[in-house]
């Protein structure tokens, strides 16, 4: 016990008093989400800090509880707390003695080796980085002694790398213990295959373990790891699990006298049948009748597998999951029983609760709400939607917050049931009040979300009304989509166009900012189509530029309309066109450059209606402050416009000024942009999810997709607006085009996986634009590029080597933070022959990732797919900024945060001959500058990053160290994301 | 399930269980992003929120925030109630658990997690067939500490 006391005290004096409070479950009547602070908890659970010490202490000593070691060393680690930096010295030092421990000569036994494998594990779990101590661990899995072998698979699990060295060891010891035979070595080696569910892992297993899962022998325990250890790796792996003669077998395990291995199977099972639903067809009759077992039976009959009396909760959601993947029964007896089960879970619903307890709630309505969502996924009895519907408009008003949030979630998907969409609609005076009071913001997302799914000419006016006054107090995070929704609305159930009219301007006034562009383009393109609202649009938006402040986009529109249709108004003294033009102009001072540009257009067009101001225009643009602007674009519109206005003939001012033609119908870019918000939000986010991504390489299977679908060529709507606006040389209907085409992309599937992604050429590519990207025996694609501002344009040249036709031949790229306009390639490349694309290319935000292209063709009979990086770099963006030695320095400072700067020490891989140097850095983009550093033998660069978003200055110095052939480069600027990918980027290239 | 986070209110990740393929960046990324949004959340809030394309599903006890990630045709409701499930075997196991236990004793909270969910998926929700595996791996180890039981008295001074 002597030993016992320093720790413990060690332990009191370095933890928050909160880690000491017991998580609260012996409170059993304290309410699930009433969260105490601390003091509270003292004398709600009857712990006090000090009597709940020997229980937080109690194991920490008992011989074998906690891997000895780690009490001093977490001791010290919790207790650095304070200082970063504290904790990571002594957390350095720690590291430094394992890695001594682990090199030193004298062999370490199976418990150092565990005792140490095991801190390694602790410190990775503080949040440190671990980068050695996997080959202990592999040596710990052949141990013979249980918890070194358990220590061994859990640092596996936790910290695989795929060094494939080591994994052929790792599946060496999970072979095995597979082959063990005994039960709970079986379940170690298989929860680490389903932890780690590597390819590697998949090709050494997936043919073994349907083999354990289906044998007569197999323990039960095993059987349930085994099940869910094939789920992980069909999830990774689909091509190499293949269950062929087990199917029936696995499916009866449906069947099965053990709870634990039916829950376990159940999730095997849904997940095969979504991919192969004949196969498993089977399952939906032993589906039912399980289901039907244990929505019948008592809540003591299921024993430990009933939950706070919900007979198993888990079981029955699965079950209810799994009939999803079908549609309804065929045959009559088992349509009929299943109505039957859910009938029984409606019914219970409406029971006194067993107890009061929320985990008797939460299990019974989570299958209640499984089964609604049966019930809307059969979408056929229209006596069950309604009484599902009814059941949610409880929920609606209930006081438990998850239970209301559930409810408007459900009901949306309800919403669009033509048997069902009456009876939701009549609940919108609750959703109405949803959105006005309550208090959480996910709860008032959902109950917008409901108000659009329940929408329909009958209440649009109502509900977009509501709409709209929510805008004015909605929180910001959810403004943009309501403004898209608002939009869509107003358009899809607008009987009369000026009802349209005046709610979009509303929308400006109220939410300018949140109105993206593809709704201001939409409000004219409808506007310019129809002429029986031409008027009153003109009408509209000489009253709103009345306003003292309006919002740009309000000028943006105001500009467009009037020059337009200022005419229709003009009779009216109050709104004569000099009165007209005078308002534009007054708010011209105050707007970005391509607003302005738009208003330049507008006078022009003003010239054109009224000739009577021509010369109060020309004078305008006459001025020193248009015809000299330092903006070229604007400058340029001056220029040629006041040329046009002074020679061209009246006739031919007519003709060049015409009004816009009508604009071709299509589906509303603002839905389009709608999709693309509710869809993954950002690039990385599609990793997330590997099993969608499967599907989507099936998707883009093999020649299947024309070139039309994977190459977008129409042009967008938004590209004639811009015409007007600020146009640059490249790419110039790009900008708003951009939003329309990314979804297009979407919606043709994720692309496959980069199987193999070719990255060799892209490296080559950071510091100049052309050049030979790709080469192999049938293929050459080369490239040159340009770029300018955010702006870009890149020639692929794909060029076929062999004398033979390639067929079917299609190029995608994928999306990410920028934006491209491709055109389509001819699908035939003839042998011999050159195929051009052209992209056009813009940056919307800075990214890491490098754009990828496939290209998919047939050569013979055989597929061709190929992935590789595009070329495209966030340096391409860059432009040079020159400056002195002071201003440089005085800005270098101000990027002084850490995360603002990146820095790497790395060895010469190329010529360190300064000319050399200076070549890679000018071709980089940035401008070098002279007589900067002290050091003449450093250099230092100035640029600006130009995103549409935004732009990002970036300051660089590299430091050649000629003696030692190494470099350090630093880079700093004002955003982390961007300093990290040039240094990694630019490390490559020295 | 794709992953399940367990963090203190001081926003200290005390465990991470990962049922997807993602890169050590990309997992730290997630349990900053998520951790900010989850401990801004007042008390009162619902459990549940949208994230990215995935459902989150949270529930405090006491310090500790238990934090699962679900997709869209997932459960939220049996999601909160495995959250849940967990946390009674936690204190099965440890005896009015608190976070401390969890700290010291992480390698038994990754054990019983696995004995509970695996792939995601729920393995065994039979609070009793969970803690008998579990004390059956025990009882191994207990039986085979006995040759080195005195070194650790050593190593903890």
């Amino acid at each position: 016990m002597l030993v016992v006391f320093p720790v413990v005290f060690l332990v009191l004096v370095h933890f928050p008093p909160s880690t000491f409070v017991n998580l609260g479950l012996q409170a059993s009547d304290s309410p699930p989400d009433h969260t105490p602070t601390f003091p509270e908890c003292l004398s709600l659970f009857g712990h006090s800090h000090w009597a709940a010490l020997p229980q937080s202490t109690k194991h920490l000593h008992s011989n074998s509880q906690c891997p000895s070691g780690l009490v001093l060393i977490s001791g010290w680690v919790l207790s650095a707390g304070k200082s970063k930096e504290a904790e990571i010295k002594r957390i350095n030092k720690e590291l430094a003695n394992i890695r001594s421990k682990f090199k030193g000569d004298k062999a370490l036994d199976g418990y150092s080796k565990k005792k140490y494998v095991c801190k390694l594990l602790f410190i990775f779990l503080l949040g440190h980085d671990i980068d050695f101590g996997h080959m202990e661990a592999v040596n710990l899995l052949s141990s013979n002694k249980y918890t070194e072998k358990q220590i061994g698979y859990l640092f596996i699990s936790v910290l695989v790398n795929s060094n494939s060295e080591l994994i052929r060891l790792i599946n060496n010891a999970i072979k095995n213990d597979l082959a063990s035979r005994n039960p709970t070595f079986m379940c170690l080696a298989l929860h680490c295959i389903a932890n780690v569910g590597s390819r590697e892992m998949a090709e050494a297993f997936a043919g073994e373990i349907p083999r354990i899962l289906v044998a007569g022998d197999t323990m039960d325990s095993v059987k349930q790891s085994a099940a869910l250890c094939l789920l992980r790796l069909y999830k990774t792996s689909p091509d190499l699990v293949l269950m062929g003669e087990w199917t029936s077998r696995v499916v009866h395990l449906l069947n099965d006298q053990h709870m634990g291995v039916v829950t376990a199977a159940i999730s095997l099972i849904t997940c095969l049948s979504q991919k192969n639903p004949d196969e498993f067809k089977t399952c939906v009759s032993l589906a039912v009748s399980r289901l039907s077992r244990i929505v019948s039976s008592a809540s003591t009959d299921l024993q430990d597998y009933t939950y706070y009396f919900v007979p198993a909760p888990w079981l029955s959601c699965k079950l209810l999951r799994l009939l999803q993947c079908y549609p309804p029964p065929e045959d009559g007896a088992v349509k009929g029983r299943l109505v039957e089960c859910l009938e029984t879970i409606l019914n219970k619903a409406q029971e006194p609760p067993k107890s009061k307890k929320v985990q008797h709630s939460n299990a019974k309505n989570a299958i209640l709400f499984e089964a609604i969502s049966l019930i809307i996924h059969y979408d056929s009895e229209p006596n069950l939607l309604v009484r599902a519907c009814n059941q949610l408009g409880q929920f609606l008003q209930h006081r438990e917050t998850n239970l209301r949030y559930l409810a408007l979630e459900s009901m949306c998907t309800l919403a669009s049931s033509e048997f069902s969409h009456e009876a939701v609609k009549t609940h919108i005076e609750t959703v109405i009040n949803a959105l006005k009071t309550e208090r959480d913001v996910s709860v008032r997302q959902r109950a917008a979300d409901l108000l659009y799914a329940m929408c329909d000419r009958s209440n649009a006016k109502q509900i977009v009304a509501e709409m709209l006054s929510y805008l004015e107090t909605a929180d910001y995070s959810i403004r943009e989509e309501m403004v898209l929704k608002v939009a869509i609305l107003a358009e899809k159930y607008a009987v009369d166009y000026s009802w349209y009219v005046d709610t979009i301007l509303n929308l400006i006034r109220i939410a300018g900012d949140y109105v993206s562009e593809e709704v201001w383009y939409r409000v004219i393109q409808i506007v310019i189509n129809r002429d029986d609202v031409q008027g009153y649009a003109a009408k509209t938006v000489f009253e709103a530029l009345q306003a003292p402040a309006c919002h740009e986009n309000m000028v943006k529109v105001g500009g467009y309309i009037l020059g337009e249709f200022g005419n229709l108004i003009a009779g009216d003294p109050r709104s004569s066109p000099l009165v007209q033009f005078n308002l534009l102009h007054s708010k011209f001072h105050l707007c970005s450059v391509p607003t302005r540009a738009l208003l330049l257009s507008a006078y022009i067009k003003f010239i054109n209606l009224f000739p009577e101001t021509k010369a109060t225009i020309q004078e305008v643009l006459r001025c020193d402050s248009q015809i000299r602007n330092s903006d070229v674009e604007l400058q340029q519109r001056a220029v040629e416009y006041l040329k046009l206005s002074s020679i061209a003939s009246t006739d031919v001012l007519a003709t060049v000024l015409e009004e816009m033609p009508p604009f071709p119908e299509r589906e509303s870019s603002i839905l389009a942009k709608l999709k693309k918000k509710k869809g993954p939000g950002a690039v990385s986010v599609s990793d997330l999810d590997e099993g969608k991504r499967d599907g989507g390489g099936e998707l883009n299977g093999a020649g299947e997709r024309g070139p039309e679908s994977s190459v977008v060529s129409t042009p967008s709507p938004s590209a004639d607006l811009l015409g007007l606006r600020s146009a640059p040389p490249v790419g110039s209907a790009a900008q708003g085009a951009g939003s329309l085409l990314v979804d297009v992309f979407s919606e043709a599937g994720p692309l496959a996986p980069a199987s193999g992604v070719n990255d060799d050429g892209f490296l080559r590519f950071v510091c100049k634009n052309n050049g030979v990207l790709f080469e192999n025996q049938l293929l050459q694609i080369g490239i040159k590029s340009e770029y300018r501002q955010n702006l870009g344009r890149m020639y692929l040249f794909y060029g076929n080597k062999t004398s033979v036709q390639f067929v079917n031949f299609t190029s995608t790229v994928s999306v990410a933070l920028i934006s491209f306009i491709t055109k389509p390639v001819d699908p035939l490349v003839e042998g011999g022959a050159q195929l051009q694309q052209v992209l056009n290319i813009e940056c919307l935000s800075d990214f890491s990732d490098a754009p990828l292209l496939n290209i998919r063709f047939r050569y013979g009979g055989a597929l061709q797919n190929l992935t590789l990086k595009l070329p495209l770099t966030i340096n391409k963006f860059f432009q040079p900024t020159e400056m002195g030695s002071q201003d440089f320095f005085q800005r270098w400072k101000q990027l002084s945060l850490p995360q603002q700067e990146a820095q790497k020490i790395f060895k010469a891989n190329h010529s360190m001959d300064k000319e050399v140097l200076k070549a890679k850095l000018l071709g980089l983009g940035m401008a070098l500058l002279e007589n900067v550093d002290p050091n003449p033998e450093n250099f230092v660069c100035a640029g600006v990053v130009q995103t549409k978003a935004q732009q990002v200055g970036c300051l660089l110095r590299l430091e050649p160290n000629i003696q030692a052939q190494m470099y350090r480069l630093t880079l700093r600027s004002s955003k982390d994301t961007v300093s990290k990918r040039l240094c990694d980027l630019l490390a490559e290239q020295f | 399930m794709q992953f399940m986070l367990l963090f203190s209110r001081q926003g200290k990740l005390r465990l991470q269980k990962w049922y997807v393929p993602l890169s050590d960046k990309e997992k730290k990324k997630i349990t900053r992003e998520l951790v900010q949004t989850v401990l801004a959340r007042k008390p009162k809030m619902c459990s549940f929120l949208e994230w990215r394309d995935l459902k989150i599903v949270y529930k405090r006890y006491a310090s500790l925030y238990f934090c699962c990630a679900i997709e869209d045709q997932d459960n939220e409701l049996i999601t909160l109630e495995i959250i849940h499930r967990y946390v009674e075997l936690l204190d099965k196991y440890f005896g009015s658990v608190c976070e401390l236990d969890i700290i010291f004793n992480f390698e038994k909270a990754y054990f019983i997690l696995d004995e509970f969910l695996l792939g995601g998926e729920a393995q065994e929700t039979s609070k009793k067939n969970v803690l008998k595996a579990i004390e059956q791996a025990d009882l191994l180890q207990e039986n085979q500490s006995e040759d080195w039981g005195g070194l650790a008295a050593e190593e903890v001074l």
